[in-house]
């Protein structure tokens, strides 16, 4: 598994954790009521789960097994590719101010889409058939 | 493909049905208290789980002697997220219907139970995400 694949990988477990717990902490919420604040937490566990967890864990998993090439950089430009690593982590990170700063969420989302952007620019060209170079 | 991964693969799709089904029961309106299970049911049941199935099967080895790092940690992690997913899925609904306090512990501890599911994945996995 290539070292970037293993940041995304043990990136979206970390998320994973925390979603769960903030998860938990919800259902418990929902079963015995004790500390409304926890409610708080559900668009933060959507976030991790969804963002967090679920799509950085393709992300890795894409980069590590998609074809790869027999000319040059085997798996393609992997300096865009960390660029995205980066994005996806600061937009979700800047996501969590926002019950501090409104507009951190959608700054966090911008960040995201980059991410999104980036990332498939960086991995168009490996889905390909098999056979081409 | 391993036992413990063909189980979680095929558990997933048995929960993809369910949430599939109770998805007809959520757009005819005969519902209480389902959306969140028919959510988690797709997200928790469904993607999670075949994920963690996947995971366990196709990651690189943890070590020559256990290349799929510990196999009781795999099937707790199993037997922990279906009865965390199943007691809640009880629960909710009837929670959501008739508040009671036995109800209402039992989501917490179905909560509890997912938690360490995702623990005990984690625990299980971490190791086998490594470099070549």
């Amino acid at each position: 598994m290539p070292r970037l694949s293993v940041w995304f990988i043990r990136a979206s477990l970390l998320y994973l954790l925390l979603g769960f717990l903030f998860g938990a902490l919800l259902l418990a919420q929902k079963g015995i009521s004790f500390y409304s604040p926890v409610w708080y937490l559900f668009p933060l566990h959507m976030e991790f789960l969804l963002v967090g967890w679920l799509v950085q864990l393709a992300m890795g998993v894409a980069f590590w097994v998609f074809p790869r090439f027999s000319i040059g950089q085997s798996r393609g430009n992997k300096p865009l590719i960390w660029i995205s690593f980066a994005l996806i982590n600061v937009g979700i990170l800047i996501g969590i101010l926002q019950f501090w700063f409104p507009i951190a969420l959608l700054t966090g989302r911008v960040f995201e889409v980059g991410a999104g952007i980036v990332f498939a620019a960086g991995l168009w060209r490996r889905v390909k058939p098999h056979g081409v170079l | 493909m391993p036992l413990l991964t063909r189980i979680f693969i095929k558990t997933a799709m048995i929960c993809l049905a369910f949430a599939l089904v109770l998805g007809i029961l959520l757009a005819s309106g005969m519902t209480n208290g389902l959306f969140p299970v028919y959510i988690h049911l797709l997200v928790f049941g469904w993607l999670t789980q075949l994920i963690f199935g996947v995971t366990f099967w196709m990651f690189p080895k943890h070590s020559v002697e256990k290349p799929r790092g510990s196999e009781a940690l795999g099937w707790w992690t199993y037997a922990l997220l279906n009865i965390g997913l199943l007691v809640r899925a009880i629960a909710e609904p009837i929670q959501s219907m008739q508040p009671n306090p036995f109800g209402g512990w039992l989501l917490v501890i179905s909560a509890v139970i997912q938690f360490m599911a995702g623990l005990l994945f984690v625990a299980n996995s971490w190791g086998r995400v490594k470099e070549k």
